[in-house]
């Protein structure tokens, strides 16, 4: 592939509203007495993978699932709090698959692609059917039927909702599916394994090599194709709000053997986590911008008074610094301009709460109004597990005292480049919710992210996974030298990591030092020069780390700390085209904050003639020297504007 | 804030465990699985094997983390589970024993990491409505007074965690078969599987668990805060059908 030869999506042409319905019909079917002649591996059983692996199995194909977790029920889509959009017009406030189509492609400040964007909008209303009939419990008015609340970058309410564990109950629908059809043996499931290779034969996927976390043994697994569902990389950070097992293992090995990384400087910082507490914390915790529905965020106006127990701050002296900046959207601004605002509250030293690095890093999110106009009680049957998080994690109590905020990272857009189907540019090799880079563009708008994962899962993923292996003939069980030379590799990597020539550091030391490198550079606000000074960094802490890793234990047992190894290893090498891409995108978009590109009140500005496309990465076998391969993105229906939200 | 801690080591299902004993300077605003975080980093510099434990979201929601601390499963803060314990709610003692869940169906894997398959399993056997993908119908179709959704949503808050096995003095998975149970049998959706209950119990039972004697020790130590009244509405199910 050369830059003169675009990369081509294969997305249909056509009306917008019948690409989908017609590329259904163009695609071929398997019938029903072959499929179980079929096999098809699903990697990672959140949202995507369950609800993927559940409906191909109801199909008749043999699937085989694999999770690093105990049960694929802990996957990390479980801790989505928020909601599920869909465009169901419940409130007969003028919502529509267009106006949801068009939110996201405008949230995502017109960095996707129409197509997907469009099918996912009109996907939206059956995911909510497929949910209540699995018992999904949604929140529902005293009437009956199903209620809604708005989020971030709408104006409309279509969000669905559980409480604050949407996400929860939608796995749990899911993996329910799932458990259902390992009963009846459709599906074979590994828990506690993890991906450490893909296997190619003749050029197309068709197996993994996993390691079996409690007895450290390699095994491979042939199939007709190889679906990845494993999740974004947000731990790249270290900070983050993804599980700490979360990681970028699987699809960074796809993309080793030939699958383009898209978009990787394509990371979400969300607005509402939990400041930081201290230099040892582990992770970061979420609190659902769905809050932001209510609370009311401010700052001091005065930097004196940001020591001031928050409550005897008059009202005058208080700066709702989002509802004077974006009258229009006030507090439920998108979350990358909404993170921006608080950053820079901050910067400009009127920070509250902990002092981290010498800068007091948090915003307050206010309660009381809301509490006086509604009723506390009203307030916390919205929000009350989510006061109740707070309170536990920080013993403040927020229906007393404002809360305090700041942003995180929390979710990645990019991920490995899919085609219209999801299949990436690897023959036979499909990749799934968030490991892909498919639909929110620049930036994720709330409540989307469950929403893609399900759409994915339950309708895309089947159609377009049976129409490939309709035009394959099932794999033949014997013996390939390419799933030995997988084994090979694998091991010789295992090895390799218990075996640095000087071991000295813990895989968390380097991690914690990657993680601050890319938040420092690669974070809210990024330029040239530091981005370049972190591809350096990166490249320096990369070599130290296989000079210096150590391991105790052996591979040859449970050994948690060599999975953690494993896991920063490629991390390493992710960091690094994160800050290669964010380099070569001489533009803001979304989340992509170039200083160098930002209007003088720190609105983004997007160069749309120079970078309107995709950035797709290819792996040269040299990691520092990645090639760029670009996917133009075209507007027939939207024209891309400046994305006002004031 | 210095402790003594008493860590349950073993090396594999079959042998012998112990207690290892670690002193520890932790700051108050340390999480408990933060301070075991910092322990496992002093012991790899060194060269030991860390301490291997369960743990993902560290929020709370997946249900991994499973430490059993001075005799209590998830610690001594209520209706929260061991990633959200605190040190600073441990400032009045000095000496912690750790523990894993203990129970003949949660066999122990690695020092505090137990095997909770028998879960899966049991979710297999009957714990969903089995409506095919693509055949639903549309959602508003069917309403569900509030109620009944509220309550169908606090008994599906389980996070099958296993601390209300690890309680029971029978080591009974009554309650998470119970919120099951009743999460989707309150629904309309769910009221079709008449057997639901007997399959479920049937195979808790095959699984090695023990059976219900009303002890309630689970309702009390349950992070999400079920309650035994889904055991009240399972039994009502288990005969009525």
């Amino acid at each position: 592939m050369t830059e003169e030869q675009p990369l081509d999506s294969f997305s249909p042409k056509g009306p917008l509203e019948q690409r989908w319905t017609q590329h259904k019909y163009n695609l071929r079917v398997v019938s029903p007495a072959n499929r179980k002649r079929y096999r098809v591996i699903v990697v990672g059983t959140g949202l995507a993978g369950a609800s993927a692996a559940a409906s191909l199995a109801e199909m008749g194909y043999q699937v085989k699932t694999f999770c690093y977790q105990d049960s694929p029920r802990r996957a990390h889509s479980i801790a989505a709090q928020g909601g599920i959009n869909a465009a169901k017009n419940y409130h007969n406030d003028g919502d529509s698959v267009w106006r949801l189509f068009y939110d996201m492609i405008k949230g995502g400040d017109f960095r996707a692609r129409e197509s997907n964007v469009f099918r996912l909008a009109e996907l939206s209303t059956s995911i909510i059917d497929q949910a209540v009939a699995q018992g999904v419990p949604f929140a529902r008015e005293y009437s009956g039927y199903l209620a809604n609340r708005s989020f971030g970058g709408a104006q409309v309410s279509r969000t669905f909702y559980a409480r604050g564990q949407t996400g929860q109950q939608l796995l749990l629908g899911a993996y329910q599916a799932m458990s259902r059809q390992v009963a009846e043996g459709h599906i074979e499931h590994f828990s506690r394994c993890e991906m450490q290779d893909l296997i190619k034969i003749d050029g197309k996927a068709k197996g993994i090599v996993v390691r079996d976390l409690l007895t450290g043994e390699l095994s491979s697994h042939l199939a007709d194709c190889v679906v990845l569902c494993t999740g974004g990389y947000g731990n790249a950070f270290y900070l983050s709000t993804n599980a700490k097992g979360c990681n970028t293992s699987a699809i960074w090995r796809a993309h080793k053997h030939g699958a383009l990384f898209a978009n990787p400087c394509f990371t979400q910082i969300h607005p509402t986590c939990i400041p930081q507490h201290g230099e040892l914390q582990s992770k970061l915790t979420l609190m659902s911008e769905s809050l932001r529905n209510d609370g009311r965020i401010w700052a001091p106006k005065n930097p004196a008074d940001c020591g001031r127990d928050p409550r005897e701050i008059p009202e005058q002296d208080r700066d709702y610094f989002l509802e004077r900046m974006y009258p229009a959207f006030g507090n439920l601004v998108p979350r990358d301009i909404a993170s921006r605002a608080v950053k820079h509250i901050c910067d400009d030293g009127r920070g509250v709460g902990h002092e981290i690095n010498g800068q007091k890093l948090g915003v307050y999110l206010d309660f009381a109004d809301a509490i006086k106009e509604q009723g506390a009680d009203v307030i916390n049957e919205k929000y009350g597990n989510l006061f109740d998080m707070y309170q536990r994690i920080t013993s403040e109590d927020p229906t007393q005292q404002p809360m305090r905020i700041y942003p995180a990272v929390h979710y990645t857009m990019g991920g490995l480049w899919v085609d219209y189907n999801l299949m990436t540019s690897v023959d036979g090799l499909f990749a799934g919710g968030e490991a892909n880079f498919s639909d929110h563009g620049a930036n994720r708008l709330g409540a989307s992210a469950l929403m893609q994962g399900l759409a994915d899962g339950y309708f895309i993923l089947p159609t377009t996974v049976s129409d490939y292996l309709a035009r394959q003939t099932p794999l033949e069980d014997k013996d390939y030298p390419e799933v030995q030379q997988a084994m090979n590799y694998s091991q010789s990597r295992l090895d390799r990591l218990l075996n640095a020539p000087e071991p000295k550091q813990t895989p968390d030391y380097f991690h914690r030092r990657l993680g601050k490198i890319l938040w420092d550079h690669c974070g809210m606000a990024r330029n040239e020069f530091d981005l370049k000074q972190a591809i350096e960094d990166i490249q320096q802490l990369r070599e130290q780390f296989w000079r210096e890793i150590k391991v105790s234990g052996n591979d040859k047992q449970l050994n948690q700390t060599l999975e953690r190894a494993g896991r920063v290893a490629d991390f390493m090498e992710l960091g690094e085209l994160m800050c290669i891409d964010a380099l070569s995108r001489e533009e803001s978009c979304g989340c992509h904050a170039r200083v160098e590109h930002l209007t003088a009140n720190g609105e983004v500005q997007r160069h749309d003639n120079d970078f309107g496309f995709v950035s797709a990465w290819q792996f040269t076998g040299d990691v520092v020297q990645p090639k760029l391969v670009k996917e133009p993105l075209h507007f027939d229906f939207v024209s891309p504007g400046i994305r006002n939200y004031q | 804030m210095k402790f003594i801690l008493h860590i349950w080591r073993q090396a594999n299902p079959q042998a012998k465990g112990f207690f290892e004993k670690h002193e520890l300077e932790v700051e108050a605003e340390s999480s408990f699985l933060e301070m075991l975080d910092a322990l496992n980093e002093r012991l790899i510099t060194l060269g030991k094997e860390a301490i291997v434990f369960d743990h993902d979201c560290r929020e709370g929601i997946c249900g991994s983390c499973s430490l059993v601390i001075n005799g209590e499963p998830h610690g001594r803060h209520r209706a929260t589970t061991t990633c959200q314990q605190y040190m600073r709610d441990y400032q009045d003692q000095n000496e912690l024993w750790i523990e894993p869940w203990r129970a003949t169906a949660f066999p122990v894997i690695k020092d505090l990491m137990v095997d909770r398959s028998a879960f899966d399993r049991i979710i297999q056997a009957g714990g969903y409505i089995p409506v095919r993908t693509g055949a639903a119908p549309e959602a508003n179709t069917q309403p569900v007074a509030k109620p009944v959704a509220d309550k169908a949503f606090d008994a599906a808050t389980c996070i099958g965690c296993g601390a209300c096995v690890a309680v029971c003095p029978n080591a009974s998975a009554t309650l998470f078969i119970a919120a099951k149970v009743s999460h989707l049998s309150s629904l309309p959706q769910g009221q079709l599987d008449h057997k639901r209950p007997a399959k479920m119990l049937a195979k808790m039972e095959a699984e090695g668990f023990g059976s219900c004697s009303n002890y309630r020790e689970c309702e009390r130590v349950c992070p999400k805060q079920i309650r035994t009244d889904t055991i009240v509405t399972m039994n009502k199910l288990l005969y009525q059908s």
